[in-house]
């Protein structure tokens, strides 16, 4: 082969040239998603000015101007407002949420008592973290523990009167803690109740149709704000003296209702999405009704509805602060009655307040929005886009 | 017939249990459970707010201590309920509370169709305006054609429409839900006029950026005495919480505080002795169905009257709230006890 003369035959390969700068890089990327065209160039610039204009002052606001610590409403006012800081002066008065923390997060619990949510709050984690993470084997085990284990040692932890513990009644629970149990409550309860409803709504057997079909138009038409006010204004009219149900138990009981009902039509129109020909697979295969809806359909169905169910888990979490007005006290709720403290008042407290109890909700609220979107990735087995 | 007998029987139960609760005495009611259930606001800065523990104090919470105190010798023995403005009545009304001790205004209708009870006032309010300096208004009745940040459903509005009605004068109402969304509103300049009680009016003086460009005007347009509320009906009860602010006002017009009421049992004055139940063969408290301690026991729960003026609205709190109508009778105000003998 060696002996043609004249024919040059490369022996290696020539090493891969970087590709042409417009083609790749920072520079290709700002030119293709931010400069393509003139209208693309001139949105860019209004954005960054946009930008400009509206973040330097909310970071010197935030964080340059806060204040952080102090122990009064002192280190939040100018001092024509008869405070310490110098005229003109504006920034968040973190001071305050520092100050009421544990009150954000326990409400009125007693002190000395506070280790009870707290550990409540730690096994809740505990359980939860793991469940949520598909990798993790004996989800038997777990679910058990999440949701049987949990809520027994809560029912004795929280209200206390066992074992011991002194009694701690509802009207001293407030803060995080009541938004998290009313929450957690109500998306154990609305998932399997409305799972129920949805499959009831579509029965076959009028009765349960009729009665599923009454409960969740019911409470579907009527506000949760009314049925909570009406069950703390109308109902201690009618029940003798001295009989009061918790006005906690009739919060949890009209969420967990309301948040049912709603999932109910949530599941349903995944149960409609699912194909007759699924069902009657099931029906040749010879499976029972209970066998074809584990098996079969709901597995298809809920998969369908996820964004739908972890839109009405974030609704339900945030509708928890409709509690404020039959004088429980959620994280929201606190966060307010403490702007009456006199010792608070200044001019910043309640914007700073409201974007603490602002950021929990979304912290939380993002977090299951963004866990659904990474199950609706582990679950997507057919419909890939 | 079987439905008939079983309405009877529901029918009867439903009687026998209001004739209980007609006659049941809210203080045997109280000692058996106790502890005072007492309805107090969802929070009002100075009158009944969170402190850094978490614990409600202010002066309506006071109230509820030196009842507690009145009849436990202990002024820790309350339970608070917040109620809102629509809560409270149907809350005292239902037996959820014993007292209702929020700031609630004595009116003819509150006294009569919604069945309750009220004597004491332990704190004269009325309905004020602030203004910007800027304005140069000296008058409420200079006020034609402001804008005015008011809050919606209460009688504050009402009483703002009445005063500006009566007097032909044109207003704009800027109307807000919540408390802190009319500050909020009038802080930025959405409104040339503040109006709400004027107690509420220097508690929102501690949350303008600018409070010394704002200033009360004189006027006080409405009468808004304030006082705890019993139920109709139990008149031992309705004493006992009459007598609590009374007690109240003698111990500041005797000059007995919390820190001197053990040393003022010995004082040579009979009407003081008489008052703290050291009189031989006393009666004092025994006649209300209490101890004859029992003003001591007020006293050193919450201190007198001026005590708990001062250290919740007054001069020893940020609000900073003059005594004005609330002076004892003797030094120009309208608080006034009768003889305690």
């Amino acid at each position: 082969m060696n002996s043609h003369q004249g024919n040059f035959v490369r022996a290696s390969m020539i090493e891969a040239a970087p590709a042409p700068i417009q083609t790749g890089g920072l520079a290709y990327w700002l030119r293709k998603n931010l400069f393509a065209t003139p209208k693309d160039t001139a949105l860019t610039i209004i954005s960054l000015l946009v930008l400009a204009w509206l973040v330097p002052p909310a970071v010197q606001w935030l964080f340059i101007d806060a204040a952080w610590t102090g122990g009064g409403r002192g280190v939040c006012a100018t001092v024509a407002q008869g405070g310490s800081q110098p005229d003109g002066w504006s920034g968040a008065c973190w001071a305050f949420v520092n100050a009421k923390f544990d009150q954000f997060l326990f409400g009125r619990y007693p002190i000395e008592e506070r280790w009870r949510p707290a550990l409540v709050g730690i096994l809740f984690i505990l359980f939860l973290t793991p469940m949520l993470i598909p990798k993790v084997p004996y989800k038997n085990i777990n679910a058990i523990l999440l949701l049987v284990v949990l809520p027994i040692l809560a029912l004795i932890l929280l209200p206390g009167g066992w074992f011991g513990l002194p009694f701690v009644e509802t009207p001293l629970w407030g803060g995080l803690m009541v938004t998290l149990v009313l929450s957690f409550v109500g998306i154990a309860v609305s998932l399997p109740l409305g799972i129920l409803l949805a499959l009831g709504r579509r029965s076959t057997m009028p009765v349960i149709k009729m009665l599923c079909t009454f409960f969740i138009e019911v409470v579907r038409g009527i506000p949760l704000i009314t049925v909570l006010f009406m069950a703390s204004v109308m109902l201690p009219l009618f029940l003798p003296q001295g009989v009061t149900f918790d006005k906690f138990l009739r919060a949890l009981i009209g969420v967990s209702f309301f948040a049912s009902a709603y999932m109910a039509e949530v599941v349903r129109g995944g149960l409609q999405a699912i194909g007759k020909g699924q069902y009657e697979g099931a029906d040749s295969l010879g499976l029972s009704y209970w066998q074809k809806m584990n098996l079969i359909v709901l597995p298809q169905a809920l998969k369908l509805v996820i964004p739908g169910i972890v839109n009405t888990f974030i609704g339900l979490f945030k509708d928890t602060s409709l509690v404020s007005i039959i004088g429980m006290f959620d994280l929201l709720g606190i966060v307010r009655l403490n702007f009456s403290d006199a010792n608070w008042a200044s001019a910043v407290t309640p914007i700073s307040g409201l974007i603490f109890a602002g950021f929990i909700f979304w912290l939380f609220c993002f977090g299951m929005s963004r866990y659904s979107g990474f199950m609706e990735r582990v679950l997507d087995t057919s419909h890939k886009r | 017939m079987a439905r008939r007998i079983l309405t009877a029987l529901v029918g009867a139960a439903v009687m026998g249990i209001g004739a209980h609760a007609a006659s049941a005495a809210t203080l045997d009611d109280v000692k058996a459970k106790g502890f005072v259930q007492c309805g107090v606001n969802t929070g009002l800065a100075g009158f009944a707010a969170p402190d850094a523990s978490g614990n409600w104090s202010g002066f309506d919470v006071d109230y509820c201590k030196a009842i507690a105190a009145a009849i436990f010798a202990d002024g820790t023995k309350v339970k608070y309920t917040p109620t809102s403005a629509k809560e409270r009545f149907p809350a005292l009304q239902s037996g959820e509370v014993d007292v209702l001790a929020r700031n609630t205004t004595w009116t003819i209708n509150r006294d009569t169709a919604l069945g309750f009870n009220f004597r004491p006032v332990n704190y004269y309010d009325g309905q004020g305006f602030m203004v910007r300096k800027g304005l140069n208004v000296k008058s409420a009745l200079e006020l034609s054609g402001a804008a005015v940040c008011v809050q919606t459903g209460t009688t504050t509005e009402l009483n703002l429409a009445d005063y500006f009605k009566s007097n032909n004068l044109q207003y704009n109402p800027v109307v807000f839900e919540k408390l802190e969304e009319v500050n909020a509103a009038y802080d930025a300049g959405r409104c040339d006029v503040y109006t709400t009680d004027q107690s509420g009016l220097y508690s929102l003086r501690l949350t303008l950026s600018k409070p010394d460009d704002h200033m009360i005007l004189p006027e006080i347009i409405s009468k808004e005495p304030l006082g705890p509320a019993v139920r109709q009906g139990d008149d031992q009860w309705f004493d006992i919480v009459s007598w609590v602010h009374y007690a109240l006002i003698q111990a500041e017009e005797f000059g007995v505080t919390q820190a001197n009421v053990e040393e003022m049992k010995k004082s040579p004055n009979p009407d003081v002795q008489r008052f703290l139940g050291v009189e031989a063969d006393s009666k004092i408290g025994t006649d209300i169905g209490l101890t004859n301690e029992w003003a001591v026991n007020i006293i050193k729960a919450v201190g007198n009257y001026g005590e708990v003026f001062d250290r919740n609205i007054g001069a020893g709190s940020p609000l900073k709230i003059e005594r004005g109508l609330n002076a004892l009778w003797s030094k120009g105000g309208i608080q006034y006890a009768p003889p305690v003998r």
